[in-house]
């Protein structure tokens, strides 16, 4: 039974102001019963205030074959990161 | 043991109503635990089951210790409504009776909350649980209503099986403060408006009367009933007073 229902990606936003996580996945047989599902898996301590929940299948995911080609180039260009700046005194969270 | 019994003033009466409807209700749909069907719904129904028992805490507290009541009493002296105490059967019978009971309960502590009386302030938060039990009752009514053949005629046989049990739910109670027959009338509407969507029909047999059956708030209750307190008051009683 559980094979015919679909796989579901569950994202919980846990604060205002805070981006849409990724919790979990689930399996469920439509949206609605994903988005209670979710609800009972993902939110039993207070951990969130929104839920998406999105078909597994609708996730496009990169490849590791393409890591190279994706990634490897941002590696030697240590000027994107911002550590070239002198932080002033006084600024905290950074 | 003597305080054990249930001393019949009107308030009891009433407490005990509610608190065995919660306590046996959450006992029953805990036995889902290693048996639902997915693993997603056994937590739903787990997450109702610990809702009801913390109701049934709050409830069993305002009339004694809780655990001499949950564990001590004997099958004559519980309350709780014959329905609840209804094994689970297959999912569409535990469906049938969640509903069921879930639309009431809901437009108990809907009118208890909104009043001034003892339950009140356990309705208020109670209210937002059952909220949350009745729509996932409903949801599931209206998928195995509206699914398969074989899902159809199972919640059909369910709502069928437990629809005499549901006239009790609108026998007036000693201490609790609401009109039995507006309630019914709210229930009714309620569950109609589901039955509607999901393409079944209210059940024709009788509710009240000869036929049906409903006597748990008397202490009267059926075969099932005892085989669940054996499960239930075991432990405690084969161990007094042991703890973690």
């Amino acid at each position: 039974m559980t094979q015919n229902w679909p796989l579901w990606e569950v994202f919980v936003r846990s604060r205002r102001g805070l981006s849409h996580t990724h919790a979990g996945s689930l399996h469920a047989p439509d949206a609605e019963m994903a988005l209670r599902n979710a609800r009972d898996l993902y939110t039993r301590r207070g951990e969130g205030i929104s839920i998406w929940v999105v078909p597994s299948t609708e996730i496009v995911a990169s490849s590791p074959d393409e890591r190279d080609p994706f990634f490897a180039p941002s590696a030697d260009k240590p000027y994107r990161h911002p550590t070239f700046y002198e932080i002033p005194e006084g600024v905290r969270h950074l | 043991m003597s305080s054990t019994g249930t001393e019949s003033t009107t308030a009891t009466a009433a407490v005990l109503a509610l608190g065995d409807d919660a306590l046996i209700l959450s006992h029953r749909l805990g036995e889902w635990a290693g048996h639902a069907p997915v693993l997603e719904e056994e937590v739903a129904l787990a997450n109702i089951a610990l809702d009801l028992l913390g109701q049934a805490r709050i409830l069993l507290s305002m009339a004694g210790d809780e655990d001499e009541l949950a564990f001590l009493r004997e099958e004559r002296s519980f309350r709780n409504l014959q329905l609840v105490e209804q094994p689970n059967g297959d999912f569409a019978h535990t469906i049938a009776r969640q509903l069921y009971f879930s639309l009431y309960q809901h437009e108990l502590y809907t009118e208890l909350a909104a009043g001034n009386g003892p339950f009140a302030p356990l309705a208020a938060k109670a209210v937002k649980e059952t909220a949350y039990h009745r729509d996932h009752a409903e949801q599931w009514t209206l998928r195995l209503g509206d699914g398969t053949e074989e899902s159809r005629s199972r919640m059909r046989a369910a709502l069928d099986a437990l629809w005499r049990f549901t006239g009790e739910m609108f026998q007036p109670v000693d201490g609790l403060d609401v009109d039995p027959a507006a309630l019914e009338t709210r229930w009714l509407a309620a569950l109609g408006a589901v039955l509607d969507r999901a393409g079944l029909a209210l059940p024709e047999g009788p509710r009240t009367g000869a036929w049906a059956a409903g006597a748990g708030r008397q202490g009267l209750h059926t075969e099932p009933f005892g085989r669940l307190l054996a499960e239930m008051q075991h432990l405690h009683r084969s161990h007094p007073g042991a703890s973690w």
